[in-house]
């Protein structure tokens, strides 16, 4: 037994899969749950252990490479954030009736809030519409223990478990105490059986019943069974809680002297919930009151309604994160007790906003001078802060800034006058989901230009590395794809690179891209230049330009609204531009924003 | 030191100038000394620049968010922190903020203008450091009265070394930003 360690709750989740054996784990990038593979690719390179650990181009892709693994009898592992799912959900809703042989475990990792999502979406509910077991840890030090619970039920029952930690899992840290790695003798054997593996739907009838079986026995599995945190308590009333409200539960029932009072049970595993906790909770208690994240998972199954308060008839709510304080009122109202109502007013923080020196506020501002009237889609990134420069009018998932742009561009194809249509996208995301699209553009010849964002990292999520990078998630050397060709093979016949913090070059072949997309059709532009904080290399930095705001600032404010660098602030004082030097990246670009060239190289 | 410490702490700032850093520390220090932590923290988009935000619970909690009401004590990286997040602070609680001047405001508030002494010192990046430093010198006056931060300089630097470990450049820059700060007074 090693010394406690200070344990991101991802890294938790990775030192478990390690410590149950976990030989293949897969994963696409996505906040909270990046650092699992990150930790894991890590912590199995330190130590020499024989696992194969990557960053795979989508979900979906991570999905079937890891599940492969476990019909080779291996234990394997995939994790995403929740709408990385929503991605992978063809391959999973499969799975479910095919099962596992070796442990399959799921992370799907929740942002209710959201934090740093579209959607506050529940993955239990995936797993329910899915029919596999999901597990929900209130804690980081809980979602290592769950590890060995999910491949001991996967591989007792022979099915996919999902693993369902929130952002308050994923990124908190705790200290835990690691144990023994794995064993990783396990040789990979792969039985042949095409009633299971390439089932025709007569087949997959069969299994669906054969999977109706396991989740009825899954529903009565010892170890997963709800948990009674507080013995002695006794009342007529009682909580359910799961997820980390049961860790906020637990320590606000003690600070309002509740804990002795109302029994509290934990939910281990939301879906499918046990049968005889059903059955019971109806019997043994007169009110119950149920607070989970997001969907009512756990409410919708306990049958009798007039007993039940939660998110169904408005007592919990049924949108964002539910935080502590207000886990503090539902307990004094449930319990009877007067609550000191907790008004907070506070001042709302500082948006999120581009780097300084972030190589995409110089694309957004090149093409908002080369299609000033454009209509902009863009994607999931960093660059979606390209909002903020009013260079970004869409953003609905993975890839779909090139989709749209096509869509777009067939509704207003019969219109006299036709704007221009400019996509962003970063260059993981391109690979990610943008390519089909793409192709698409070409075949139905969608007058529009794409800017490929290739910063050269998946930058939002803690800079993984992208297909292109030729290195892999513990640093390893890849073969790197290259995006030109990958653009050309798609059928483009446009297709330029340049730097976008050549900033005047740029505007040019952004203006050139878009008058040849008005005539001829798709026009990409590859706008390269390594985000600031991924850099493998610092020789590889161009020479630094400082610079200062001189007497010829008129204080119009026009660099802070069309350009927003954070190291351009505006000193409401003197009433004009100032350069912050403790923020400034020495990029250069903003000499040639200002329009009164009042921002000069120093 | 013992296990009987139990303190709340906000540590805030923008994206960028090291909250998570100082947040793991300050963590990292508490289980040297045998205590128990919970942190949780702002990643993915909201560090591009935007409001960070950690929370840090040293001894007995099960949860690892702070809730109103409930902070010992605010670590501030931008003055703006304050009225952002002072709601979580209890009566008393004290504030260690990153400013020119001491704020207004009815807590126990200290101020340090950690900016301009890490550029001074030619470390502009060790902002947070310099703030740490000034914040656990008032631990060293106010000792045992939580009137201060759950563990000392010297906790800090055994764990700045054991962080920095083969990088000593690194560990020699990085104290030499705590002291900056822990030698300015605290009045």
């Amino acid at each position: 037994m090693g010394r406690k360690k200070l344990m991101l709750g991802n890294e938790a989740i990775a030192q478990g899969l390690l410590e149950n054996g976990c030989a293949i784990a897969t994963s696409y990038p996505g906040t909270p749950a990046s650092e699992i593979l990150a930790s894991l690719a890590r912590i199995k390179e330190m130590n020499s252990l024989p696992v194969h650990s990557q960053w795979a181009v989508n979900e979906k892709v991570a999905f079937e490479i890891a599940y492969a693994g476990c019909m080779a009898g291996l234990r394997t592992a995939v994790s995403m954030k929740q709408v990385g799912l929503n991605v992978a959900s063809d391959p999973l809703m499969s799975a479910a009736y095919m099962g596992a042989k070796g442990g399959f475990i799921v992370i799907s990792a929740d942002d209710p809030g959201p934090h740093s999502s579209q959607t506050e979406q529940d993955s239990r509910l995936m797993a329910m519409m899915a029919k596999i077991p999901v597990l929900d840890p209130d804690s980081p030090a809980q979602a290592k223990e769950m590890i060995s619970i999910a491949y001991e039920l996967s591989e007792t029952f022979e099915i996919p478990v999902m693993l369902r930690p929130t952002t308050r899992v994923c990124h908190s840290r705790q200290d835990i105490r690691a144990k023994n790695f794995g064993s990783f003798e396990r040789k990979a054997d792969f039985k042949k059986d095409p009633a299971r593996w390439a089932a025709t739907p007569k087949f997959r009838f069969k299994l669906h019943t054969e999977l109706e079986k396991k989740l009825e026995k899954i529903a009565a599995f010892k170890k997963t069974t709800p948990v009674k945190l507080n013995k002695k308590a006794v009342s007529r009333k009682a909580v359910i809680v799961s997820g980390v409200a049961a860790a906020h539960t637990r320590e606000i029932m003690n600070a309002l002297g509740l804990w002795d009072k109302i029994p509290v049970f934990q939910v281990i595993q939301p879906y499918p919930l046990h049968r005889n906790f059903i059955s019971s909770v109806c019997i043994d208690y007169d009110e119950v009151l149920v607070i989970e994240e997001t969907v009512p998972v756990i409410e919708m199954q306990i049958a009798d309604r007039t007993r039940v308060r939660g998110k169904l008839n408005g007592f919990v709510s049924r949108v964002g994160e539910i935080l502590p304080e207000a886990i503090e009122q539902m307990l004094c109202d449930f319990a009877g007790l007067k609550a000191d109502k907790i008004a907070v007013q506070s001042q709302p923080g500082r948006r999120p906003t581009l780097c300084a020196g972030c190589p995409h506020r110089a694309s957004f501002f090149a093409i908002k001078k080369a299609a000033p009237k454009g209509i902009y889609t863009s994607d999931i990134g960093c660059y979606t802060l390209g909002l903020n420069l009013g260079a970004v009018d869409t953003v609905l998932c993975m890839g779909a800034a090139i989709s749209q742009a096509e869509g777009f561009y067939h509704a207003f194809k019969n219109e006299s006058k036709r704007p221009d249509i400019v996509a962003t996208i970063g260059d993981s995301t391109f690979f990610h989901a943008g390519i089909p699209a793409l192709i698409d553009t070409v075949v139905q010849k969608v007058h529009f230009t794409l800017v490929i964002l290739d910063n050269r990292t998946t930058a939002m999520t803690g800079n993984q590395p992208t297909p292109a990078s030729g290195f892999g998630a513990s640093g390893e050397p890849l073969e790197p794809v290259d995006i030109e060709a990958l653009v050309k093979g798609c059928g483009v016949k446009f297709c330029k690179t340049g730097d976008p913090c050549e900033i005047k070059e740029f505007i040019s072949l952004v203006k050139e891209a878009v008058l040849y997309a008005r005539d001829k059709g798709p026009a990409v532009v590859i706008a390269r230049h390594p985000c600031l904080i991924g850099r493998k290399s610092k020789d590889k930095q161009a020479k630094k330009i400082f610079v200062e705001i001189t007497d010829a600032c008129e204080g119009c404010e026009y660099c802070i609204r069309h350009f927003e660098c954070p190291a351009i602030i505006f000193d409401n004082n003197k009433k004009r531009a100032d350069v912050d030097p403790l923020l400034c990246s020495g990029c250069g670009v903003c000499v040639h924003v200002c329009p009164k060239k009042a921002i000069v190289m120093k | 030191m013992g296990k009987s410490i139990n303190q709340q702490i906000v540590i805030s700032g923008v994206g960028g100038q090291g909250v998570l850093f100082i947040t793991r520390l300050l963590a990292e220090a508490a289980i040297m000394n045998g205590c128990q932590v919970f942190t949780s923290e702002t990643h993915g988009m909201a560090q591009r620049g935007g409001t960070v935000l950690s929370h840090l619970k040293v001894g007995e909690f099960s949860s690892p968010l702070i809730r109103p009401f409930q902070a010992d004590g605010l670590i501030a990286l931008k003055p703006e922190n304050i009225l952002q997040h002072d709601s979580f602070l209890k009566k008393g609680a004290w504030i260690f903020v990153n400013s020119g001047k001491k704020p207004d405001i009815g807590f126990d508030a200290h101020a340090i203008d950690a900016d301009a002494l890490s550029l001074k010192a030619g470390n502009p990046k060790a902002v947070n450091l310099v703030l740490l430093g000034f914040a656990l010198k008032r631990e060293k006056v106010r000792q045992g009265k939580n009137k201060g931060l759950f563990c000392t300089f010297e906790d800090i630097k055994r764990v700045l070394a054991v962080q920095h470990k083969g990088n000593k450049e690194m560990l020699d820059a990085s104290v030499r930003a705590l002291e900056t700060g822990y030698k300015v007074s605290v009045k």
